[in-house]
């Protein structure tokens, strides 16, 4: 009975809250013929929106997450379906009160109302909580239910009111078409529609739609436990929808939610159940909707006592009326997956999204689609953050097992997974293992971060442990021991994580060069390196290139932005064929050699001339080792003079035993990457994508802008330019603690990072552009002899020796601005490094 | 009297509302993405013992003759305060094989002699009017002839008094009334209550409750399944009248045409 | 067994319901060659049933009223002494009811609700049946092993007007000479479960016999939900029904639903509102003769199914409606 068009701009598959967004953001920012459709009827598809809890908890510790979830909270209050009331984290145990003090620091951060709760303070808000077993709370008053399926309807009708939507539905998609690697039409059972870009925002069934395209969005439909219990009595006398605010009982993983008369129990505790988007049942065989499936009781017993022993008073004689196992997504990190696939140019993925976090991806995806990039920054999100080995079933499956239960967990902020590891290892793997090598992981590789083999240089440079268990989480005073050994000797660190890109072909040089801020036309042998930007002029990267040949670039950047950088490059080679593109990332692993002693080290292993007149700083040559040839690169991530090593895999594991064996003479030290990515990084001011370049910052922002702009056109320039000319609103600081004792147990504490920098009357520092200081990254600078942070200050702050404040854990403690800008801190006049 | 001796019997049944597949062979449901529940007639049955022992003491038990998951259906009855479960089964109902109802009938009769045989006599057995899912309409009456006690179908209301069972059942413009001396059995309808759900202790407590596991024994009766087919729909062509509010002339339009307005 | 098939007779004190001409035709079909017997339990001497080719009526002061323990016992006894070929009924409330007990006193398998039959050929082998299950939602075809069959034809399926004598049979030709009277020899409990009392409720429209039924699914959101239905029923003279759902929610009682589990209507108009149209709603309205369904889904089964639908949401269209007939009315 539906008349679907041939053709469209964009086609949006799904009505869930995602797709209403999207069409709404996507009409308001001047997009027409848009063509929205769903499988299931309207105003309720049947998907997991139409079965969601409804609830917004603002805080939370990563501020894009904060970002789209506060942007969202707005959005539904402008639609005025956003019914504040209140909402009270409740802790069990007493490493849940620290959490809660973590909790306020990130409410402070991004300017969220909160309050720490004493049991007592609990019951006034919500009498019927047993005391008993409650150590405190954490209370936001902003929190939040929202009506998702009306404000769904409003997106619509604002679409469809600027004359820019058509919605369909009870439209089945059969197929996508794509002719070189482009999308080009939606084939359903009502027709095809050809169409320039495909929005693919269909929740759970969002892998197998995408998979018509060739193309993989990595979640998997996972099964939330929730039980409606009623009729209450003490619910009832509120005469309201929600008249207390939301419990979240953070030690059991479940939070109780009035619902009119009723009490709706929901759990992230019990076992992970997972479902696959092609077997979830039609909306004809489910009794109630596709995703609230039959529930499975055995599975919630535990949740139930928990809630029973919470609320005994209301629960104990209340009937449980309604209970379903609802389906929602699930992804390997947590993180929504947002923005263009991958692999098919012009299709859209807007998936794993929870409607806290709905309108403001939508507007995301619309700023993004229309711009290039979006006004949040989406490095978290963006879909292509994934390796291939990160993109199939049995790894989201792995990962949402493992992080499932820690929904409400308590996660550090360097937690490392305990699933899907040993997926990428050095050739010389072996060699750190029998070193006693501690691995973190980078973009699916084993990477030392530090190496227990160390263990007794702690004692030589006197190194102090960290007393509190959660700064020294994840963490070794070993590193600093190496960090030490490194700048007075010589140290040997794995990078074989590097990913490598060789970009070739007569229009390489002009391919990059509208890519890249600095310019490439480097002499053969020299290098580069540069900022990439958006077209808004924020960062889409940084990375270092080098020039091989005339028409032979090689590209380096880093373990975590490999597969969106890929990406990127890719989205922009020319079609003419004169460019061609491969990644050569599992063809080389890169050892870096640094220190003082690095030069005699490597000349003693090769035959070559590798003097500075040579190979000054930031040249690249191939030269011998025994009888294996290896790159070597003049530059330093860490301050010191020495080279990254470029060796084909199949010599690593040889070029490993050379070095090393070679390097006893000079008392070499394998160095972790807890040296290369944190103290050695921080003491030089380097920034690193991802922490302190993203989408919100500017090169200028961040120091990184050079005195002249290059006169070829590259993409972001005009930004570019323009960041250029007026002030900054914001400049990068390297910031020194003064004080680490904390004013509540008298130890001395030690930031993670993200926490807020504050004036020293304690208010939040918000600059021009509306962005709160925060820092961005914080280690040890263990031969400055200080704890060092990284944050943007507004310039009345951004000067040397300003006192401000950092607060962590609640608890605030002196800070300096130590540099305005990206002189070191270490080396100002990079003498070790370039001499 | 120190209370009723009830029996319930119930049958564990996908739960209605949803399209029902097939699986391959045709010659079971595919249970898949199926809920399970308590026949909804044998649903009100257990309200309806329960609201008798609430007010007439006694204790119930809920029996059911099927496959060993049928105990999630007599826990749930215990979750609503159900005293004692019996399972009845065998490797034919483990395998998805659904007893016909001679045979059914046959070892429920053959149970409740045994249960009796070890305590009280039942004083009321109480019985779905026809399971949601077969259908047949005769396990409740071949039960009560077995034991030699008289039974009524399709109740709608009872009430107890003075060792008798009276009996409503839904007529053309009211209701026919039955009564019974106990010991008696009653095919109950849906309708007669609105049955209760469990309550958190009711559901916890149902965990930990013992269910007693009989072997069933009984030879196959006279009706066999072959395979289930699915009914084909016949489309009529609907007629549009119009979208939203702006139908409501065509919609009276229509009200006239058949006279009806 | 090879006596002529029974078809058992639902009447209610003499007053014979139009489903029982069901069987009559359900029993044809089975056996074409064959004359039929319909069979009258208790009340006074009836006519002769139409359709028919004899008539047997059962007499016993303990039949008078329905009786159901009593009603099988009595068929029982006429069926031994008649060796019927086959037993069957309309599967009314109580057409089910009475061959339960005749296969139970009998122990033989009982077939409800069946939609097409064939006999064992030859004579003696099992019949091959199709039933159905799920209240229509899934058929069963299954063997039915008996010596002596007992089925019941399922509601709806086969017409309520006679079949068509066979040519080369007059019935017309005898009318009333084949009510052949029997009394059976009822043991003491044959009086145990019977009518003892009849209560009426207040007259009304009731959901069975009202011209139209103005109806409610989960669409209409809660029990307030139903003031519009309810406004438009009062207009036309209409019964208000609802889904199951709506029972299960509280909203409405649970003698207004329709449906499997609730009654069987059908109307001249069944107005669906916010009713998607499950297979177990269904079976309870398949027998109206118009169906209007409201609904936002526009491919909810109920709408595809339905003669009319208007696509939209019922808080709504419906007060709209009532508007429009007030506005005509004046």
């Amino acid at each position: 009975m539906s008349d679907l068009p041939t053709a469209a701009r964009v086609v949006v598959i799904g009505s869930g809250i995602v797709g209403n967004s999207v069409v709404a953001h996507l009409a308001e920012l001047g997009w027409r013929d848009i063509v929205q459709f769903d499988k299931g009827p309207l105003p309720n598809p049947g998907g997991s929106t139409g079965h969601a809890s409804n609830f917004i908890f603002p805080v939370d510790h990563n501020r894009e997450m904060a970002a789209l979830t506060l942007d969202s909270q707005r959005q539904y209050e402008a639609m005025g379906v956003n019914t504040t009331c209140g909402g009270i984290e409740i802790a069990r145990k007493p490493e849940r009160m620290e959490e809660f003090r973590r909790r306020m620091t990130s409410a402070t951060a991004w300017g969220i109302d909160a309050e720490l709760l004493t049991a007592a303070e609990v019951a006034k808000l919500v009498p019927f909580v047993n005391t008993d077993i409650v150590l405190g709370g954490f209370f936001t008053p902003s929190v939040s239910v929202v009506d998702s399926l009306r404000a769904g309807t409003i997106f619509r009708e604002r679409a469809m009111e600027l004359g820019a939507l058509k919605t369909v539905a009870g439209v089945e998609v059969l197929d996508i078409e794509v002719e070189n690697g482009r999308v080009q039409a939606v084939v359903t059972d009502q027709g095809r529609i050809a169409a320039e870009y495909v929005v693919v925002a269909s929740g759970v069934w969002s892998p197998r739609i995408a998979a018509m395209a060739g193309a993989t969005i990595p979640l998997t439909p996972a099964v939330h436990q929730m039980i409606d219990v009623g009729p209450i009595p003490e619910l009832e006398a509120t005469g309201n929808e929600i008249g207390f605010p939301i419990i979240r009982d953070m030690d059991t993983f479940c939070y109780e939610r009035q619902t009119g008369g009723s009490m709706e129990v929901g759990s992230y505790a019990h076992r992970p159940i997972f479902h696959r988007a092609d077997d979830i049942p039609s909306i004809k065989e489910s009794r109630l909707s596709p995703t609230e499936l039959p529930f499975t009781a055995d599975d919630f017993d535990q949740q139930l006592e928990e809630a029973l022993e919470l609320m005994p008073d209301i629960l104990s004689t209340a009937e449980m009326k309604y209970a379903i196992n609802g389906l929602l997504s699930l992804t390997p990190d947590g993180f929504p997956l947002l923005g263009e696939t991958a692999e098919v140019h012009n299709l859209w993925s807007a998936a794993a999204v929870w409607i806290k976090e709905g309108p403001g991806v939508g507007r995301m995806i619309a700023e993004w689609m229309t711009h290039g990039a979006s006004e949040i920054d989406a490095h978290h999100s963006d879909i292509t953050r994934f390796y291939r080995y990160a993109r199939n079933d049995h790894h989201v499956r792995a990962r949402c097992a493992e992080h499932y239960n820690k929904t409400y967990g308590i996660v550090h902020p360097r937690e490392q997974w305990a699933s899907e590891r040993n997926i990428r290892c050095a050739p010389y793997h072996a060699r750190t293992q029998a070193l006693g090598a501690v691995y973190f992981q980078a973009g699916g590789w084993e990477r030392p971060h530090w190496y227990e083999s160390n263990a007794a240089l702690v004692e030589h440079y006197g190194i102090e442990d960290r007393p509190h268990e959660w700064d020294a989480r994840w963490w070794s005073p070993i590193m600093n021991a190496e960090h030490l050994a490194m700048r007075e000797g010589v140290g040997m660190i794995d990078l074989a994580p590097f990913v490598v890109f060789d970009i070739t072909g007569p229009g390489a040089l002009d391919y990059l060069q509208h890519l890249t801020v600095n310019s490439c036309n480097v002499a053969v042998g020299r290098s580069v390196y540069t900022p990439l930007l958006d077209t808004r002029g924020g960062f889409r990267t940084d990375l270092t290139i080098m020039r091989l040949a005339e028409d032979a670039f090689r590209v380096v950047t880093g373990a975590f932005d490999g597969p969106r950088d890929a990406h990127w490059f890719r989205t922009h080679l020319p079609t003419d064929g004169s460019v061609t593109f491969a990644d050569n990332t599992s063809a080389y692993a890169t050892i870096g050699v640094w220190g003082p002693k690095a030069r005699a080290l490597v000349e003693s292993l090769t035959p070559d001339d590798i003097s500075d007149a040579a190979l000054p700083y930031g040249s690249t040559a191939e030269v011998l080792i025994d009888s294996i040839t290896v790159r070597l690169f003049r530059i330093s991530y860490v301050g010191e003079h020495g080279w990254e090593v470029y060796v084909p895999s199949d010599n690593a594991l040889a070029i490993w035993d050379r070095l090393w064996e070679a390097g006893q003479a000079f008392g070499v030290t394998a160095v972790g990457a807890g040296v290369y990515g944190t103290t050695g990084r921080l003491e030089k001011g380097y920034r690193l994508m991802g922490a302190e370049l993203d989408g919100e910052y500017t090169p200028v922002e961040a120091g990184l802008a050079r005195p002249k702009v290059k006169a070829a056109d590259f993409i972001g320039k005009d930004a570019y330019l323009a960041a250029r000319a007026a002030e900054p609103a914001a400049v990068l600081c390297t910031l020194t603690v003064e004080d680490h004792v904390s004013p509540r147990d008298g130890i001395a504490r030690y930031m993670c990072g993200s926490e807020p920098i504050l004036t020293l009357d304690g208010d939040r520092i918000v600059d021009g552009k509306g962005r709160v200081s925060v820092v961005t990254s914080a280690g040890t600078g263990p031969t400055v002899g200080k704890f060092l942070l990284l944050a943007y200050l507004p310039p009345e702050h951004a000067v040397v020796g300003a006192d401000l404040l950092v607060r962590y854990m609640n608890e605030d403690y002196p800070v300096q601005v130590a540099v305005a800008g990206s002189r070191p801190l270490f080396d100002p006049d990079d003498a070790r490094m370039k001499g | 009297m120190s209370g009723l001796r009830i029996l319930v019997c119930v049958k564990r049944v996908p739960a209605p509302g949803a399209q029902i597949t097939l699986t391959p062979d045709a010659r079971a449901v595919d249970a898949r993405n199926l809920a399970f529940t308590t026949s909804p007639h044998e649903e009100c049955a257990v309200e309806a013992a329960l609201q008798l022992v609430e007010a007439h003491g006694g204790d119930i038990t809920v029996l059911t003759v099927g496959p060993p998951e049928a105990e999630e259906q007599l826990r749930f009855s215990v979750s609503v305060g159900v005293q004692h479960a019996v399972l009845v089964s065998n490797d034919e109902m483990a395998a998805g094989d659904d007893p016909d109802p001679q045979a059914t009938a046959r070892t429920i009769a053959d149970t409740v002699r045994t249960l009796e045989a070890e305590g009280d006599p039942f004083d009321v057995l109480l019985f779905g009017n026809e399971s949601a899912d077969s259908g047949g309409f005769q396990v409740g009456v071949r039960v009560a002839r077995m034991l030699g006690i008289p039974i009524v179908n399709g109740i709608k209301g009872i009430d107890l008094a003075d060792g008798v069972l009276t009996a409503r059942r839904e007529g053309d413009a009211g209701f026919e009334v039955y009564r019974m001396a106990l010991p008696a059995a009653v095919g109950v309808k849906e309708g007669i209550n609105l049955p209760r759900y469990p309550t958190l202790p009711g559901r916890l407590r149902s965990k930990k409750a013992e269910v007693r596991s009989i072997a069933s024994t009984t030879e196959p009766g006279g009706l066999t399944m072959v395979r289930f087919a699915t009914p084909t729909v016949e489309l009529s062509e609907t007629v549009l009248l119009g979208a939203g509010a702006s139908a409501a002339a065509a919609v009276v339009d229509l009200l006239g045409e058949l006279g009806l307005a | 067994m090879s006596g002529v098939p029974f078809v058992v007779i639902d009447h209610d004190r003499g007053v014979v319901g139009d489903d029982t001409r069901q069987a009559l035709a359900f029993a044809r079909a089975c056996f074409p060659e064959l004359p039929i017997a319909a069979v009258v339990i208790g009340g006074e001497q009836p006519e002769p049933i139409a359709g028919a080719d004899s008539t047997f009526h059962i007499r016993h002061a303990a039949l008078d009223d329905y009786a159901p323990e009593a009603w099988g016992d009595a068929l029982h006894e006429l069926a031994v002494a008649q060796s019927p070929s086959a037993i069957v009924a309309t599967g009314t409330e109580r057409g089910n009811e009475v061959l339960a007990h005749v296969a139970a006193i009998a122990d033989q398998p009982f077939a409800a609700n069946v939609i097409e039959a064939a006999p064992g050929d030859p004579p003696g082998t099992p019949w091959r049946i199709r039933r159905l299950r799920w209240g229509g939602s899934l058929l069963e075809d299954a063997r039915l092993d008996a010596t002596l069959p007992i089925l019941s034809c399922a509601l709806h399926v086969f017409p309520n007007v006679l079949p068509n004598a066979a040519p080369d049979r007059d019935r017309e030709a005898r009318p009333g000479a084949a009510v052949v009277e029997f009394v059976p020899n009822l043991g003491p409990d044959a009086g145990r479960t019977r009518i003892v009392d009849r209560v009426q409720v207040a007259e009304g429209i009731t959901l069975t016999t009202a011209p139209v039924v103005v109806s409610g699914g989960r669409g209409v959101g809660s029990e307030e939900g139903f003031a519009a239905i309810e406004a438009l029923a009062e207009l036309l003279g209409a019964a208000v029904g609802c889904s199951r759902v709506v029972t299960n929610q509280g909203w409405r009682p649970h003698a207004d639903q329709v449906g499997q589990t609730g009654k069987r209507v059908a109307p001249d108009l069944y107005i669906a509102c916010g009713i998607s149209g499950a297979i177990q709603h269904w079976v309870g309205m398949q027998a109206a003769k118009n169906v209007l369904a409201i609904n936002t889904d526009p491919d909810a089964p109920m709408v595809t199914k339905a003669d009319y639908a208007v696509i939209g949401d019922l808080h709504e269209i419906v007060p709209a409606i009532v508007d429009e007939i007030r506005r005509r009315r004046g």
